[in-house]
C-alpha cells in the first residue's frame, strides 16, 4: 500500500531559524535482549538532499532505546525484487528499511520508504513523500515514526518539538527545537530570566514565567504570529504554567492571596478560581493526560513532597511520594503509570521515577543538579534539565534507565525544557 | 596597597559593605564580609545648645550606614522561611518608618540559593518575603504599604556555586519606592 503525502512545512515560529547545529551523544547500557534488531540501508538518491534521510532515521530509532542497529552497507538498491531474506537472517535483522529520493522536475523530492519483515518475509510497507529540501530530516522523523508504529503499535515522538529556556550572558531566550534538539529557533528574548515554558496541548501556544517587570509574570506566546499576551499579572509571583488536556484551561501558582496556591485560569486570563487552600505552598502543578488529576509539589507536611487533587479542586489531596525529605517538579506520564520526579538523595538532586501500581522508586541518572522533568508524549523518554561542568545541559533518559542521551549545544546554559505534544 | 586612597573614602567603603553584609547568617561557615565594627556614632545632639529634634525616620537615614534602617537584607536558613531574631530590631525600625511616613511603600524581594527546582524555589523566596512582612506588619502597618515578590533562585546576588554563595543568596531584601 502506498500513500502520497504532501508535508506542510509550517515551521510554527515566524523567525528565522538558526543554524545552530545540536550535537548528540548517545549512551545506552544494559545487554539491550529487549530491541529490536533493524537494518536501515542508505536511501538512493539522498545525498542530493542537504540532509541524509537515512542518518536521521537510524539516530532517532536508535536513540528511543527500542531498537539495535544492525549493519546495513552493502545493501542492493531498493527495487521491486524482494530482499534477500538469508543474508539479511544471518545478519541478525528482523527489520529491515530501504528507501529513495528522487528529484522532482521544480526542485522538490520524492522520498519514500520500504519496511520489510524479514522474520515473517513479509512486506513492504511504505510511503511516498513530496518535500522540498530543507524538509529532509523532518520527512525523516515522519519516516521515522511510521516505522516505529508498525513496529511497537503505538505512536513515535520523533516529529516533535521541544521548548526550553537558553541563557547567553544576561540574555535569556525562550527557544523551540526538534525534539533531537536540532533546528533551534529563537521564539523570543529577554533581559531578565524566563522560566517554565508549557506547550498547549495542540502545540500553537508556549505558556512561561517572565521576570521582565522585576517580578514573575505569567504570558503565552503564540507560535505562529509571535505574538505575547498576558495571562495572569496579580499581585506577587504569577507562575507555574500547566496547560489542561481541553487547551481551554490551565493550572497556575498565584501568591495574590497568600503563600503560593494553584489556581485555575481560563487561557485568556479570564475566569481565576482558587483550586488548592493550604496554608504552605503548593505549586508545580500538572495534568494527567485524561484531565482527572492534578500531580503538584507541596509543602504541608513539612518538606516538598508530591501530592494529586482531582483537577477540578474538589477532593482531598492524596500524598504520592514518602521517600526522602525533598520531592519536587513531578509529571505524570500520559499512561498514568509512572509518576516522574526530581528527588533529594544526599545532596543530589537526581531524576526518579516511582511505577504507580507498585510505588518502586528508581534513580534514573547519575549527575547531581537535575531539573523539569518532561514525558515525550509517547511516554517512552523523559527530558530533563542537568548541569555539567557549571553549564547547563539537556538529557533524555528512557523510562527504565537504560537509554540516555544529551541534546548540547555550544556555549550556552540551556535550562527548563518542555516536551512538546504529538501534533498530527 | 596599590592605591592610596583618602581615609574618608576607606571608610565609606567598608561602610557600604557592612550595610549590604548581613548582620547574622545563621549555618554559614564561610563570612567574606568584613564585621560592622568600623560603624560611625550616630549624630548626637550637643548638650550646650538646644538644637531641633532629629526625626529618626526621615528618609535620609535610609541609606545612613549608622541607622538600622540602612540593614535591608534578612537572611535564611536552607529551605528555611523563618526571620531569626537578629534581625527584630531593624525589622522594628522598618515598620516604625512606614508608620512615621504614611505613603512610603515598601517591596521585598524573596531570593533562594540555586539548589532544588525553579518554582519550588520561587514558591520558597515568595514564603520568605512574606515572613519578613509579617514581622513589619505585626508592629502595626497597614498591609497596603508593603509588596511581597520572589526572585527564586533566578537573580543570584553571588553568581558562585559553594555554601558562601548559597548563604549570601537565601535572602530577602528590603526596598522602598524609588529604589525599585
Amino acid at each position: 500500500m502506498k500513500r502520497r503525502h504532501f508535508l506542510s512545512l509550517c515551521s510554527g515560529v515566524a523567525l528565522s531559524p538558526l543554524l545552530a547545529r545540536a550535537q548528540l551523544t548517545i549512551e545506552i547500557s544494559g545487554a539491550g535482549n529487549n530491541r529490536i534488531p533493524i537494518a536501515i540501508g542508505a536511501f538512493d538518491g539522498e545525498t542530493a538532499l542537504p540532509q541524509k534521510v537515512s542518518d536521521v532515521i537510524r539516530a532517532d530509532l536508535e536513540r528511543c532505546g527500542l531498537f539495535r542497529l544492525v549493519d546495513a552497507s552493502n545493501l542492493p538498491p531498493a527495487s521491486n525484487a524482494p530482499p534477500d531474506w538469508a543474508s539479511w537472517k544471518t545478519r541478525g535483522a528482523d527489520a529491515l528499511v530501504t528507501g529513495a529520493a528522487t528529484r522532482l522536475s521544480d526542485g522538490r523530492f520524492d522520498v519514500s520508504y520500504r519496511l520489510y519483515d524479514v522474520v515473517k518475509q513479509a512486506g513492504p510497507t511504505g510511503s511516498i513523500y513530496t518535500i522540498v529540501p530543507d524538509s529532509a530530516r523532518r520527512a525523516a522523523h515522519i519516516i521515522a515514526n511510521a516505522i516505529y508504529e508498525k513496529l511497537i503499535g503505538e505512536p513515535g515522538a520523533f516529529a516533535t518539538r521541544i521548548a526550553y529556556i537558553r541563557k547567553t550572558g544576561s540574555q535569556y531566550a525562550l527557544m523551540v527545537a526538534d525534539a533531537d534538539g536540532y533546528n533551534p529557533v529563537t521564539a523570543l528574548r529577554s533581559p531578565e530570566p524566563l522560566i517554565s515554558p508549557a506547550w498547549s496541548p495542540d502545540g500553537t501556544r508556549i505558556a512561561y514565567v517572565s521576570f521582565f517587570a522585576k517580578k514573575p509574570i505569567l504570558h503565552v506566546f503564540e507560535l505562529a504570529t509571535g505574538r505575547i499576551s498576558v495571562l495572569a499579572n496579580f499581585k506577587g509571583s504569577n507562575s507555574a504554567p500547566a496547560w489542561a488536556p481541553d487547551g481551554r484551561k490551565l493550572a497556575i501558582v498565584l501568591t495574590k492571596d497568600g503563600s503560593s496556591q494553584l489556581y485555575q485560569i481560563n487561557a485568556d486570563g479570564s475566569g481565576v478560581r482558587r483550586l488548592t487552600t493550604s496554608s504552605g505552598i503548593d505549586t508545580e502543578p500538572g495534568f494527567s493526560t485524561d484531565g482527572r488529576w492534578l500531580y503538584f509539589t507541596s509543602d504541608r507536611g513539612g518538606g516538598p513532597q508530591i501530592y494529586r487533587i482531582p483537577a477540578d479542586g474538589n477532593g482531598d489531596a492524596q500524598r504520592m511520594t514518602f521517600e526522602g525529605d525533598y520531592n519536587v517538579s513531578s509529571r505524570i506520564s500520559p499512561d498514568n503509570k509512572t509518576l516522574a520526579y526530581i528527588s533529594r538523595n544526599n545532596g543530589r538532586f537526581q531524576l526518579t521515577v516511582m511505577d504507580m501500581a507498585s510505588q518502586q522508586t528508581q534513580v534514573l541518572t547519575d549527575t547531581a543538579k537535575d531539573e523539569s522533568p518532561s514525558f515525550a508524549p509517547n511516554g517512552r523518554l523523559i527530558l530533563y534539565a542537568t548541569e555539567v561542568g557549571e553549564q547547563g545541559v539537556l538529557s533524555v533518559v528512557s523510562i527504565d534507565g537504560a537509554t540516555k542521551y544529551r541534546l548540547s549545544q555550544q556555549a550556552s546554559d540551556v535550562r527548563e525544557p518542555a516536551w512538546g505534544p504529538l501534533v498530527r | 596597597m596599590k592605591f592610596a586612597l583618602p581615609l574618608a573614602v576607606l571608610t565609606a567603603l567598608s561602610l557600604a559593605a557592612c550595610s549590604s553584609a548581613p548582620t547574622q547568617e545563621p549555618g554559614t561557615i564561610d563570612r567574606t564580609a568584613s564585621p560592622p565594627t568600623a560603624v560611625a556614632p550616630a549624630p548626637k545632639p550637643v548638650a550646650e545648645a538646644p538644637k531641633p529634634k532629629v526625626n529618626p525616620y526621615d528618609p535620609k537615614f535610609l541609606k545612613d550606614p549608622a541607622s538600622l534602617l540602612s540593614k535591608r537584607s534578612v537572611y535564611f536558613d536552607y529551605n528555611s522561611d523563618v526571620v531569626q531574631l537578629d534581625y527584630f530590631p531593624a525589622l522594628e525600625q522598618h515598620s516604625k518608618y512606614l508608620k512615621a511616613n504614611k505613603t512610603a511603600k515598601m517591596l521585598i524581594q524573596g531570593n533562594t540559593d540555586e539548589r532544588g527546582s525553579s518554582e519550588y524555589n520561587l514558591a520558597l523566596g515568595q514564603k520568605r518575603a512574606d515572613a519578613v512582612k509579617k514581622t513589619i506588619t505585626l508592629l502595626g502597618v497597614p498591609d497596603a504599604q508593603i509588596e511581597t515578590v520572589s526572585l527564586g533562585k533566578e537573580k543570584p546576588k553571588n553568581p558562585g556555586h559553594d555554601e558562601a554563595a548559597w548563604a549570601e543568596n537565601r535572602r530577602a531584601d528590603i526596598l522602598y519606592n524609588g529604589e525599585y
